[in-house]
């Protein structure tokens, strides 16, 4: 039986060394103690000193933090009431305007950006703005908003409606009722939505590169920007430290959510040994 | 019936059409935002498409694209082997996974979508280094002694230049390769999420009437695989075949796609936002048939982007 599958493993272990090969190198080379991408000639640790010094990085790294962090909150409020709204509406409003949410999500990015940027271009003209660090935050909180609804929705469907009808009966006002009851049962798929929107936002560079115009710039349009001249190995660096992050993070999640899913586990077996 | 009745019923009805009114209302601002920053840009662009510079209906921005027509194949061509190559990775890798223990599983997943978490420029340019002529595959194939084998090979012949490399880089091979490995998780992730959920008495029942585990593929998993390799196919397709950074990177701009092109008419030395518009356009096209087609099969694309 274990055997019959051998080939399958290796096939996806080769996989994985597809997908981790390229990061690996990306990494090895960021301690490479020259400038050059492909000879190692020693270690060093000037390039994570010379990051914080660069103001360029650290100006953009600044701004993709910023973005990224206002426009997930700004989505996880605007789309969790949205899908509370379209949880209430009739179902023949509800369809299209799901379709219409699930644009952004199934376009291309690039027609996304292009046609943002056209929005932009053409507003300004009319009421005298440029292209700048407003027209790109709304150009994330766009694309934001729909992975927060695809998040939240299904919560709400997993919701007991008598939950909240029972709440209305004691005397809630709908809003108290939205407060009380219904945020904090769907607080996890919040949270989710949040956090995907978060990381699109930082990961992002087609939308940003159409919206932001000249005057800011994300990380991912310095890293560009770098990319087509001169190269240094402090993207190396600054990729690795994203990498670090990224992996801690995602550590610290998934024990929290191991132990959520044991607690729960517990929490069964109690139920049933009550009964 | 009396008066009083049909008085509170309307009086019900009223209130029906309120609260209901109250509670989809959260939705409102919302529906604004989506009319302003999604429908209009999107209508703005087929406006766009239509009109001369100088703001007349034309159709010349659609005639002057025979000139482009190559481009449209290369691009769809490119991205339709990088999806074919994704489905060839990227099933068996899925299938393999979904054959471990949940926990084993897990930890597999998240390794997945580790790499996708870090700035796909990086990724992308990280190939940039593997793949140059003074790269670390050619200097490991020259190490190797690859180089000294083929050049051994034609000794005898005058007319040959010895050769100190494979040409990888700026090649369209590089740029499909790009595309493999910057959205093969797309293609991973949603294959595996279908066939994890595939009941196991399912199969047991295709082994207890006699199946072999042969004919329990390719009548049980296959078919009720299908739907994620859709949904795949549609996540994998649509970045491929739209990419401007992918083939800027991996063939310094000797490999020209659709998404070069629309972003030259945007950000680039040739601005010319209508031609732009007619290509993104006839682009958005191609993306709606693969929506219309993902939906006829699988189940939509909410479920993959949700894990």
């Amino acid at each position: 039986m274990t055997k019959k599958y051998t080939g399958g493993k290796i096939f996806t272990a080769l996989t994985y060394v597809f997908l981790y090969a390229p990061i690996i190198v990306l990494i090895v080379f960021s301690f490479n103690s020259t400038k050059s991408r492909t000879i190692w000639s020693g270690f060093t640790l000037n390039w994570y000193k010379e990051l914080f010094s660069d103001r360029l990085i650290m100006s953009s790294l600044q701004t993709t933090l910023l973005v990224s962090v206002v426009a997930s909150l700004v989505a996880a409020v605007i789309g969790t009431f949205a899908a509370i709204g379209f949880y209430n509406m009739k179902k023949n409003w509800r369809g299209p305007l799901l379709t219409v949410n699930n644009i952004p999500v199934i376009n291309a990015d690039i027609i996304t950006g292009v046609s943002l940027s056209l929005l932009f271009v053409s507003a300004g003209a009319l009421m005298g703005f440029e292209l700048g660090f407003g027209t790109l935050l709304i150009a994330h909180i766009s694309f934001d908003i729909p992975y927060v609804i695809l998040s939240v929705m299904p919560k709400l469907y997993q919701l007991d409606r008598n939950l909240f009808e029972a709440s209305q009966d004691l005397g809630c006002t709908w809003f108290q009722t939205v407060y009380k009851v219904i945020i904090p049962e769907i607080m996890p798929g919040i949270i989710n939505g949040l956090l995907i929107a978060f990381t699109m936002s930082v990961d992002d560079f087609v939308i940003s590169y159409f919206t932001a115009g000249s005057s800011v710039q994300t990380l991912s349009m310095t890293i560009y920007a770098m990319t087509r001249r001169r190269i240094s190995p402090k993207i190396n660096a600054i990729s690795t430290l994203l990498f670090a992050v990224v992996l801690i993070l995602l550590v610290i999640v998934n024990v929290r959510e191991s132990r959520q899913h044991k607690a729960e586990l517990k929490k069964e077996k109690m139920l049933k040994g009550a009964n | 019936m009396s008066k009083n009745k049909v008085f509170s019923g309307a009086l019900r009805a009223v209130g029906g059409f309120f609260d209901r009114f109250r509670k989809q209302s959260f939705a409102y601002p919302y529906v604004l935002w989506m009319a302003l920053f999604v429908v209009v840009p999107i209508i703005l662009i087929a406006v766009y498409a239509f009109t001369s510079a100088q703001g007349h209906f034309t159709l010349g921005n659609f005639s002057g694209m025979i000139d482009y027509v190559p481009v449209f194949v290369r691009s769809l061509w490119l991205a339709f082997l990088a999806t074919v190559i994704c489905i060839i990775i990227g099933y068996p890798v899925a299938l393999a996974i979904s054959r471990m223990n949940p926990r084993t599983q897990r930890v597999l997943i998240m390794l997945i979508m580790l790499p996708m978490w870090i700035n796909f420029l990086l990724r992308t340019y990280a190939w940039m280094s593997l793949l140059e002529n003074t790269g670390l595959i050619n200097r490991l194939l020259g190490a190797v002694g690859v180089f000294d084998l083929i050049n051994s090979l034609h000794a005898g012949d005058a007319a040959y230049t010895p050769i100190t490399h494979f040409q990888l880089i700026n090649t369209n091979g590089a740029v499909i390769l790009g595309m493999v490995y910057n959205y093969l998780p797309f293609m991973i992730l949603p294959i595996q999420s279908v066939i994890v959920k595939i009941d196991p008495f399912v199969i047991e029942a295709a082994e207890d009437l006699g199946a072999n585990s042969r004919t329990v593929f390719r009548k049980v998993i296959l078919p009720l695989s299908l739907s994620g390799v859709v949904s795949g196919i549609t996540m994998v397709f649509v970045p491929a075949v739209s990419t401007f950074v992918i083939s800027k990177l991996l063939s310094n701009g000797t490999v020209m796609l659709l998404g070069d092109l629309i972003e030259m008419q945007f950000a680039g030395a040739a601005y010319n936002p209508h031609l732009g518009s007619a290509i993104s356009l006839i682009m958005m096209v191609i993306v709606v048939i693969c929506m219309s087609l993902m939906n006829r099969f699988g189940e939509g694309e909410e479920q993959a982007v949700m894990m």
